[in-house]
């Protein structure tokens, strides 16, 4: 060690090598396709196959569609669970099977192969648990419903990571983000009455925490990781000490927000399935497909976006350009900061009307999973923030038909999931170049 | 921004040029540019100047070492972080409040009941973590010492598997997770196998290390073999082993006969840890063990050749990989001894501390383990004094509460405060006004375009 500190430096701005990634992209980058995918699917396919199809249950599982506020009326869709999981991990199978092929010929799997794998094993799954319960009924609609709305923190935080790494800056204080906006909005709607201005307030409390993590990762040139572990630690602490004493000794004063209201859009609420999902959202809910979809417009289809993701691939080159790196990395995280803020308000406007401690319960580093699940796109981390919202969900709901898997393990499924999304599913993901790896001119 | 701002030529060419920045700065670029291996990968978490090893930029007086070193910058830190504590507590505190309604009639009542506020918690902080005054005897004046040790005790362990994965570049953010494993396994072995004195315990010591050093070794592999980041990784075992342990406590092998709750029968009295100073204390043997795992951490990467290729790895993977070490197991390797030492925290745990298994036998030693390391520098003997200073706050913290009220939370406040101002020293150094002299404006705009032209010859 000490005697690469004492040799003279090389040059920051030396050869093309400077840009060569991070360790992550070190190991996925190899260009021959590995027998990550084909192994992992066959590996998922037979446990569909044993389980869902050979030991499925023989009762037949229920799912009901319409609601009674709907203005058509479906039938609930039945399936018998033994047949339904054969047919279905058969299918799994021959996927994986394709894959294999795919691989024999030295050829990776086309991206759509392990969507499509998901669909069908979360397809097999549900019917698996719907049909080995005690009631072996559940309403689709609500399961759905239910996800989306357990999704919008996640989705908002997955946002505020696309932001930051796609402009080169690792955010894992995405937690504390939705942390700080939770309480902020709790305790501004409440001393000024207006959950609208709570919604503010968390706006501006996420991109504060924001501001942090930009001044000390860019300015000072701290390893990114560092700033953001910390900053959970700094967030959760100081709101459960101002919570145990202010919110606490005077509860009505700061801790009582008015809830934001649902707004129901007529006719259109009362489709099917997408009517609740699409149209009867709060605020919150709406804020959040449009802050999917402009962020992807935004980085993907316009001139600003193009710079951010020059700054977050090759920030030389950016420089170079003339762009000016650092503070296109500052501005970008500070906007991060605000949408998780926004995605924080939801815990204490929407889905309860009051703070508690740890109300993000560990979401933030969901949210960190799905950016990646979603390969650091806006719309991918929004499916894969409702996958984990679907688990979420799906947990509550089976512990309450009765099933037979403990719902400690369904609470461990989003995380099991993630795991071998990052370690196999998810391919050949690639994270922006140069994220996690502060930028100095020179 | 941060364009502005005379920091940002910070980035000197260390040929020619250096003696017009100021020291400061010019250290800052250079151990930026060392840590990051010219821009090529994320800076480590170790600060390059931690690792031993004299920095290139100029000869170091005496008395600038003693003012810029990162001794006093921990230092600083430390204090820095504790006076913002203070005016945290300060802000809430009722009579603060009433004197700041008149401030400007009568600004030293202001002043006093602020002063008053913030000492009389960290005096009571200290009462609950080093010397009670009050106590009957000696005995109970230095009962908050041993409360210290104790808590101390997996603080330390668990910092120390943190701060050896940091040295090979691994964020190892899993500790919680390998002592909830090594907690699993030892407490097993302890309540449901009876065997004699010493091997017992032996056995409860044999299983936790397992444990965690599975559960950490795993999280290598796949990092390893598939190329995932450690931090998902270890954060998703985190959970993962925690609703493991809830599933378990609800099974008949580890409920408790006859309990409702989720908690499992009491470890033997042949398990257990002996008491170092009698059953008045809670001190047990696994503070003795932490001891020496910090010097075998110390022998292992100063004196070890496993060691060394686990440095050479952190400090730069791809010149390690040319010289012909085995990264990926180095990686395996590291993680395996990494939630190995997280694992004694767990037994440390349930054969120590609370001789029983619950759903919260990690507490949040993992999480504080990271931070521990992160005071430490990631090195063993730092890490083990980290370890005793939070060891004190959690300590101290709840005496803190019971007699003035502030909540335990302050503690999270301080030390995340403390170790995000270590890891940034220019900034202490800026508040304590320690910065050497900045340069004039006329040899900036000279030394950038130097820089530039520089950067592209």
């Amino acid at each position: 060690m000490s005697t690469t500190a004492t040799s003279p430096l090389p040059g920051p701005g030396g050869p093309g090598s400077r840009q060569s990634g991070s360790d992550d992209a070190l190991a996925t980058s190899a260009k021959p396709v590995t027998w990550k995918t084909p192994v992992l699917l066959s590996v998922l396919g037979l446990i569909a196959f044993v389980f869902f199809g050979l030991m499925g249950p023989q009762q037949t599982a229920s799912f009901g569609i319409s609601t009674s506020g709907d203005f058509f009326q479906l039938p609930a869709l039945q399936v018998q669970a033994f047949l339904a999981g054969l047919v279905l991990s058969v299918i799994m199978l021959g996927l994986a099977g394709y894959a294999i092929y795919l691989k024999t010929k030295d050829r990776a799997a086309p991206s759509w192969l392990p969507i499509l794998f998901i669909v069908l094993f979360v397809a097999a799954f549900l019917i698996w648990v719907v049909g080995g319960a005690r009631t072996p009924s559940i309403s689709l609609a609500g399961l759905i419903a239910g996800s989306v709305t357990l999704a919008v923190p996640l989705v908002f935080g997955s946002l505020s990571g696309v932001l930051c790494e796609r402009v080169g800056v690792v955010n894992i204080a995405i937690e504390g983000q939705l942390l700080g906006g939770a309480f902020t909005a709790a305790m501004v709607a409440t001393m000024t009455g207006n959950p609208f201005i709570g919604l503010v307030a968390a706006a501006v409390a996420g991109a504060v925490v924001s501001m942090v993590l930009a001044v000390f990762s860019i300015k000072y040139l701290v390893n990114q990781i560092i700033v953001g572990v910390v900053l959970n630690v700094l967030v959760s602490g100081v709101t459960g000490f101002l919570f145990s004493t202010v919110m606490q000794a005077n509860k009505a004063q700061f801790n009582t927000p008015d809830r934001l209201p649902i707004i129901d859009i007529p006719v259109l609420s009362s489709i099917p399935i997408i009517g609740p999902i699409l149209f009867r959202q709060s605020l919150v809910g709406y804020l959040m497909y449009v802050a999917v979809i402009v962020v992807w417009v935004g980085l993907f289809k316009t001139r600003w976006g193009l710079r951010v993701r020059a700054v977050g691939e090759h920030p030389q080159a950016a420089d170079t350009m003339g762009i000016k790196v650092n503070a296109t990395r500052f501005w970008n995280v500070t906007l991060g900061g605000a949408i998780a803020g926004i995605g924080g308000s939801f815990f204490t406007l929407v889905a309860i009307d009051s703070f508690t401690k740890e109300i993000s319960g560990g979401r933030g580093f969901i949210a960190l999973a799905a950016l990646i699940f979603g390969r650091w796109n806006p719309i991918g981390a929004f499916f894969a923030a409702l996958l984990f919202g679907f688990a979420d969900n799906l947990q509550s709901i089976v512990t309450i038909i009765g099933t037979p898997v403990p719902s400690q393990f369904m609470s461990m499924l989003p995380y099991l999931v993630t795991v071998l999304a990052v370690a196999g599913l998810v391919g050949r993901s690639r994270p922006p170049a140069a994220s996690g790896i502060p930028y100095v001119k020179g | 921004m941060t364009e502005k701002h005379p920091h940002k030529h910070a980035a000197e060419q260390p040929d020619g040029k250096s003696h017009e920045a100021s020291p400061s700065e010019e250290e800052t670029s250079a151990a930026v540019t060392l840590d990051t291996a010219g821009g090529a990968m994320g800076p480590s978490a170790v600060p390059v100047t931690a690792q031993g090893g004299q920095l290139p930029g100029g000869p170091d007086t005496l008395v600038r070492k003693i003012f810029t070193g990162s001794g006093m910058v921990s230092v600083l830190a430390v204090l820095l972080a504790l006076i913002l504590g203070g005016l945290l507590i300060a802000s809430t505190d009722r009579q603060v409040g009433t004197t700041a309604g008149y401030l400007f009639a009568r600004p030293t009542d202001f002043l006093s009941a602020v002063w008053n506020a913030a000492t009389r918690s960290y005096i009571a902080l200290f009462q609950g973590s080093v010397f009670n005054p009050r106590g009957s005897s000696l005995a109970g004046q230095f009962a908050p010492l041993m409360e210290t040790l104790t808590i101390a005790t997996p603080l330390i362990t668990a910092g120390l598997g943190v701060a050896l994965a940091f040295r090979a570049g691994l964020f190892n953010i899993g500790a919680q997770g390998q002592i909830i494993m090594a907690g699993i396994l030892a407490a097993w072995v302890g309540f449901a196998l009876h065997l004699p004195m010493g091997l017992h315990l032996l056995l409860v010591l044999v299983a936790g290390i397992i444990g965690g050093a599975v559960w950490g070794g795993l999280v290598g592999l796949l990092k390893a073999r598939t190329g995932a980041h450690e931090v998902i990784l270890t954060i998703m075992f985190n959970y993962i082993a925690l609703y493991f342990l809830r599933y378990l406590l609800n099974t008949p092998a580890f409920q408790r006969p006859g309990e409702s709750n989720p908690i499992s029968p009491i470890l033997d009295p042949s398990a257990v840890y002996p008491q170092i100073f009698g059953s008045q204390y809670r001190l047990h043997l696994g503070f003795v063990l932490a001891i020496a795992a910090t010097v075998l951490v110390w022998w292992l990467l100063n004196r070890s050749t496993v060691g060394f290729e686990f440095r050479a790895v952190g400090a730069n993977p791809k010149a390690a990989q040319t010289a012909g070490i085995n990264v990926s197991r180095s990686t395996i390797l590291v993680m395996a001894i990494a939630g190995a030492l997280a694992g004694l925290s767990g037994v440390a745990q349930v054969a120590g501390t609370e001789k029983v298994l619950t759903d919260g036998v990690a507490a949040t030693y993992g999480f504080d383990a990271i931070t521990v390391a992160l005071l430490g520098r990631s090195t063993p003997w730092g890490t083990f004094a980290a370890g005793l200073l939070f060891g004190a706050f959690r300590a101290g913290a709840v005496q803190m509460q019971i007699q003035t009220g502030t909540p335990i939370d302050i503690v999270l406040v301080v030390q995340s405060l403390i170790v995000l101002f270590i890891a940034a020293p220019p900034l202490v150094r800026a508040v304590f006004g320690l910065n050497p002299r900045r340069r004039k404006p006329a040899s900036a705009g000279r030394s950038q375009k130097a820089a530039t032209t520089g950067g592209a010859a």
